[in-house]
């Protein structure tokens, strides 16, 4: 099977305020299949927000190459790398990242906006959407109307409409106490049993251990890689 | 991009999410833009109303004005200026014997005073008008009949009330042949005029009450008169006319003591300094206009840092710079164009409120200009915030704290 992406060698250097170089990828080789469900996990400091961001082409590699899909999408122009966002990239955050005093329905619809679909097709598939993270019955309720998990579901479900190739989910659990946390994790196995290719970034062992492979990381380099 | 309708909406539901805010910023357009359209609405009626006054003495009149009209001693039809007038009645007797293309020359005073009937009592501006001038304002009586030559001539205590006078001082009752006072004297009521003139400015000709002008000469210890009246044949004439006048009351008084002008003339001096007000006013206006765009940007910059976060998120999830560029763009412009809508109504409630005392008039071109203005301003406050949300790195913007 095809890589969904592929990272070869890719270093990421960052330069600071005072002129320091700090270089956060230090060389990454690392392919994601379709259907995988693989988290990242290291401490803080290991580089794998940049590999998140990398992955979910927030972010250019410094050099090295990564491909979308077969295509090399290491030094596209902002407006291309947004377009191929909205088309492959569903985000999940850790901080839910909701538009306040905005109901469920329409914070779902969001990327289909910038995806150029029409009002009544976006709510359709917005309800759909919310359906699927369990949450039909509270489509029209702001974010402050609910928990925490529930606030997780409806960004997942944000991720989920687009029909993503990938969803990213940064630190999905950790603004969330542990019962709502596992349902969460429960609700990406599912979906990634239902076909969907799930990334999760974390620093929590035992929430990585629910993946079917995990990468480790630690000053910039994949220490292991192994399939569970 | 996405379509602008989109935009637009998300412009609105992003403005509405903070309502209070929204108001508050939109006040100072609001402020500005109904201050424009009252300011311009009361230089204009002051314009028509001006206007008006001098339509009503009829076309193809040329007026002799005491002292230099236009240089410095500005428009000289105060009250006042009848004390320092040096016309008399023996000027406007020579005039009217130098013959064509003269048709008819008349004279007038007037001044204020109390006009009291059983109890009652108005305070209000009394004309003294000679008959050939009653006929060039083209005046006549609703009922009773207006004064003549011959009362006129033998200085009679009779007097012609205004159409609102009337009922101000008999109510429902019949003032013909009824003795109001004025000034310490007695009158005869022997009409009641039709509407002449126009109200407006504290001034309504209506509340006049006219008598004839030797009589009122007599009443306010006057040998003087106010102005005089000059019809001339036709319109090409006038130029002819004046130089007639000039030359014969040059014969008596010094230059600077008398000026000739026919109507246009006059006319277009006083709009000249009324557009130069209407301008000022403007100005004032436009200036508060500029505060309230300030005021829009100041309040949009806070937008964007509060909302980094969301711009974030947007970015994320595929909003191109430029979508963000509009979004922020649109709320400023729907911000100050909201403003400008709301400052209109404000504006013209109020012309039409004041319109119950003096005259206003609510011009198109103020309210193209308010809404052009606004619009201008929010585009122009609108660029800075929006463009450094559009250059926020979309990483850097989701970790904001």
């Amino acid at each position: 099977m095809a890589s969904l992406i592929s990272l070869s060698k890719v270093t990421k250097t960052y330069r600071l305020d005072g002129g320091v170089e700090v270089q956060a990828l230090r060389g990454i080789d690392l392919k994601i299949k379709e259907k995988e469900f693989v988290s990242i996990i290291g401490p803080s400091g290991s580089g794998k927000s940049t590999l998140m961001h990398i992955i979910g082409i927030l972010d250019s590699p410094s050099t090295g190459l990564v491909e979308l899909e077969g295509k090399n999408v290491g030094k596209l122009p902002e407006e291309k790398l947004a377009e191929l966002r909205n088309k492959h990239i569903g985000f999940v955050f850790q901080a839910f990242n909701l538009l306040p005093r905005t109901s469920a329905l329409d914070n779902v619809e969001l990327p289909l906006i910038y995806s150029g679909v029409s009002a009544t097709e976006r709510i359709r598939r917005a309800e759909e959407a919310l359906k699927i993270v369990g949450l039909a019955e509270r489509m029209n309720h702001t974010p402050a109307q609910l928990s925490g998990g529930q606030q997780q579901r409806v960004a997942i479900a944000r991720a989920l409409i687009t029909k993503p190739s990938l969803i990213l989910a940064d630190e999905p659990t950790g603004n969330l106490d542990s019962k709502a946390g596992d349902e969460i994790v429960s609700l990406l196995k599912e979906l990634n049993a239902k076909g969907n290719t799930i990334v999760l970034v974390t620093h929590e062992l035992e929430i990585a251990k629910k993946a079917k492979r995990i990468v480790q990381m630690k000053d910039g380099v994949i220490i292991s890689d192994k399939k569970i | 991009m996405i379509p602008t309708g989109e935009i637009l909406k998300l412009s609105i539901q992003s403005l509405l999410r903070n309502k209070t805010r929204s108001l508050l910023t939109m006040l100072g357009i609001i402020i500005g833009v109904s201050a424009v359209i009252l300011l311009v609405s009361i230089g204009q009626g002051l314009q028509s109303y001006i206007t008006n006054q001098f339509e009503s003495l009829g076309t193809n009149v040329v007026m002799v004005l005491p002292g230099k009209f236009g240089a410095g001693g500005g428009v000289a039809t105060t009250a006042h200026s009848v004390f320092v007038s040096k016309l008399s009645l023996n000027d406007v007797e020579r005039i009217s014997k130098l013959g064509s293309p003269i048709e008819m020359v008349g004279a007038s005073i007037e001044s204020t005073s109390n006009v009291s009937y059983a109890g009652k009592s108005r305070y209000t501006t009394i004309g003294g008008f000679s008959a050939e001038y009653l006929k060039m304002m083209n005046l006549s009586a609703a009922s009773g009949r207006v004064y003549t030559d011959a009362d006129d001539r033998v200085s009679k205590n009779v007097v012609d009330l205004g159409q609102t006078l009337a009922p101000k001082l008999f109510g429902s009752g019949n003032p013909l042949g009824k003795s109001v006072t004025i000034g310490g004297q007695k009158f005869r009521v022997i009409g009641v005029l039709n509407k002449f003139g126009s109200s407006g400015f504290g001034v309504d000709t209506n509340e006049f009450a006219i008598m004839p002008l030797t009589t009122a000469q007599k009443l306010f210890g006057l040998k003087s008169v106010q102005s005089i009246g000059v019809k001339a044949k036709d319109k090409d004439s006038i130029p002819v006319v004046i130089n007639m006048v000039k030359k014969e009351l040059g014969k008596r008084l010094k230059d600077d003591e008398f000026s000739v002008v026919d109507s246009s003339n006059l006319l277009q001096t006083i709009n000249q300094v009324l557009s130069v007000l209407t301008l000022a006013l403007g100005g004032i206006a436009a200036i508060s206009l500029l505060v309230g765009g300030v005021g829009i940007m100041n309040i949009m910059l806070v937008s964007v840092t509060e909302r980094t976060r969301e711009v974030g998120l947007r970015k994320a999830v595929g909003a191109k710079p430029k979508d963000i560029l509009y979004q922020f763009l649109i709320e400023a412009i729907v911000l100050s164009l909201g403003g400008g809508l709301i400052g209109v109504i404000i504006g013209s409630l109020g012309a039409w409120g004041l319109s119950n005392f003096i005259e206003t008039t609510v011009t198109w071109w103020s309210i193209l200009l308010s809404f052009g203005v606004s619009a201008l301003i929010g585009i122009i406050f609108g660029v800075a915030p929006a463009a450094r949300a559009s250059k926020l790195n979309p990483i850097e913007a989701l970790k904001y704290e």
